[in-house]
């Protein structure tokens, strides 16, 4: 079973939502698919280590074979090739390692070369594994790493992916495929304004999801009418505690601290099982 | 001789565009004759790399220079491999552009003036969770 922790707004608690929920119920392991800023590792005293290298494949051109046709040009969706008076150009930061333009030429001129993206790691406890990934500082495009990590969630087990935050193509692509996907946000107006982008994404994927309120209790109800309005179920509500808080600071997970949570944890997963 | 001005409308009462990868239209006037076509940007709703392909398609009009707002760091690129000389700063009217441009008031730009995505109409969103090294 698959299942994902999302957000349309950073910063609401899909990381304490995952690890939390990962280590409240049995059977679980974590993939954290934020790899432009992978977290839920520091919840664990255990060390990540490198499991592998993430590499796309990027064109290289053979300028003498090259008649300057355009026919690659054209046919990149994301405009990273160019023919420009009597050059060519290519931009590989625009580049998403697709490998079209390799098979629409019609010269044989194009080569591929691996790109280094970024790196898998592993680590976690005994009982619970978790991978994460890191791209590389400059690199624009996660997905590939994202694709990659998905790959080792084990089908014996209740994988929960950790999502970037957002409703671009690294959260799709981590969420996609889930048997469900849990949306954390918080009771403010920008936690709403982000919830209804998400929410139009999980219909559009199609994908059942369910809400959480993390930080209950620091702005007002409107996240609960629009839920009531749409009928979203409302899995849980963490309420703003500051001992929450306090162990969150220490890098120590609530349900360790405070273990009285762990039966909200377990309820929410009860919910989402009925579901998915 | 033919420049490329980015403009918001299709005549020469249109504003410029400030934007170059990502502008409505081109408007390929001769100064001296006054003489003009317009071509719509094939770039201006692009998901990634307007600035690029807006040059490739500058680029095969025959234009030697190229009045616009901004241009960011890959369409100057791509502009300069064309041999394109690239002018910013341009505001006002189409007309008032080419005025200028005859009277020698523009400025050529000898880098590019924004970064990528810089014409892009949504701003990015959303701060992130906390930080936090390893332990």
């Amino acid at each position: 079973m698959r299942i994902s922790v999302a957000s349309g707004k950073g910063g609401t608690g899909k990381t304490t939502i995952a690890v939390n929920l990962a280590l409240s119920i049995d059977n679980a392991m974590l993939i954290d698919c934020d790899v432009e800023g992978p977290n839920s590792h520091i919840f664990f005293k255990e060390q990540m280590v490198k499991l592998k290298d993430v590499s796309i494949p990027a064109p290289e051109f053979d300028l003498d074979k090259c008649t300057l046709c355009g026919k690659c040009a054209d046919f990149c969706q994301y405009n990273a090739i160019a023919i420009v008076g009597e050059k060519l150009l290519f931009f590989e930061e625009l580049c998403h390692g697709c490998g079209g333009c390799k098979i629409i030429c019609p010269e044989d001129a194009i080569a591929e070369v691996d790109h280094h993206i970024g790196i898998i790691e592993k680590g976690g406890t005994e009982s619970i594994t978790l991978y994460h990934g890191l791209l590389n500082i400059g690199e624009p495009f996660g997905v590939p790493i994202i694709r990659e990590l998905k790959g080792f969630a084990d089908e014996s087990k209740i994988t929960i992916f950790d999502s970037p935050p957002g409703t671009a193509c690294p959260a799709v692509e981590a969420m996609r495929d889930s048997d469900f996907c849990i949306l954390v946000t918080e009771p403010t107006p920008f936690g709403l304004h982000d919830l209804t982008l998400t929410v139009d994404v999980m219909r559009e994927i199609g994908t059942p999801f369910g809400v959480v309120v993390n930080r209950d209790g620091i702005g007002d109800d409107r996240v609960d009418v629009y839920c009531r309005n749409e009928n979203i179920q409302l899995l849980a509500k963490i309420p703003n505690d500051l001992d929450i808080a306090r162990l969150y600071s220490k890098g120590v997970p609530i349900v360790e601290g405070l273990p009285e949570y762990k039966a909200l944890f377990a309820e929410m997963f009860d919910k989402v099982r009925e579901v998915a | 001789m033919k420049i490329a001005i980015t403009a918001k409308g299709e005549n020469l009462e249109s504003e410029v565009d400030p934007r170059f990868g990502r502008c409505q239209f081109f408007i390929i006037i001769d100064p001296d004759t006054m003489e003009f076509e317009v071509m719509e940007n094939p770039s201006a709703m692009a998901m990634g790399g307007a600035g690029p392909q807006a040059s490739q398609a500058i680029s095969g009009m025959g234009v030697e220079v190229v009045i616009t707002g901004n241009v960011g760091p890959n369409a100057f690129q791509a502009l300069n491999a064309a041999g394109i000389k690239v002018m910013t700063g341009a505001s006002g009217t189409i007309k008032e552009v080419v005025e200028k441009y005859k009277s020698g008031n523009l400025a050529e730009a000898g880098n590019p003036t924004v970064g990528t995505h810089a014409g892009m109409g949504q701003g990015g969103g959303g701060g992130r969770g906390m930080g936090g090294g390893r332990r």
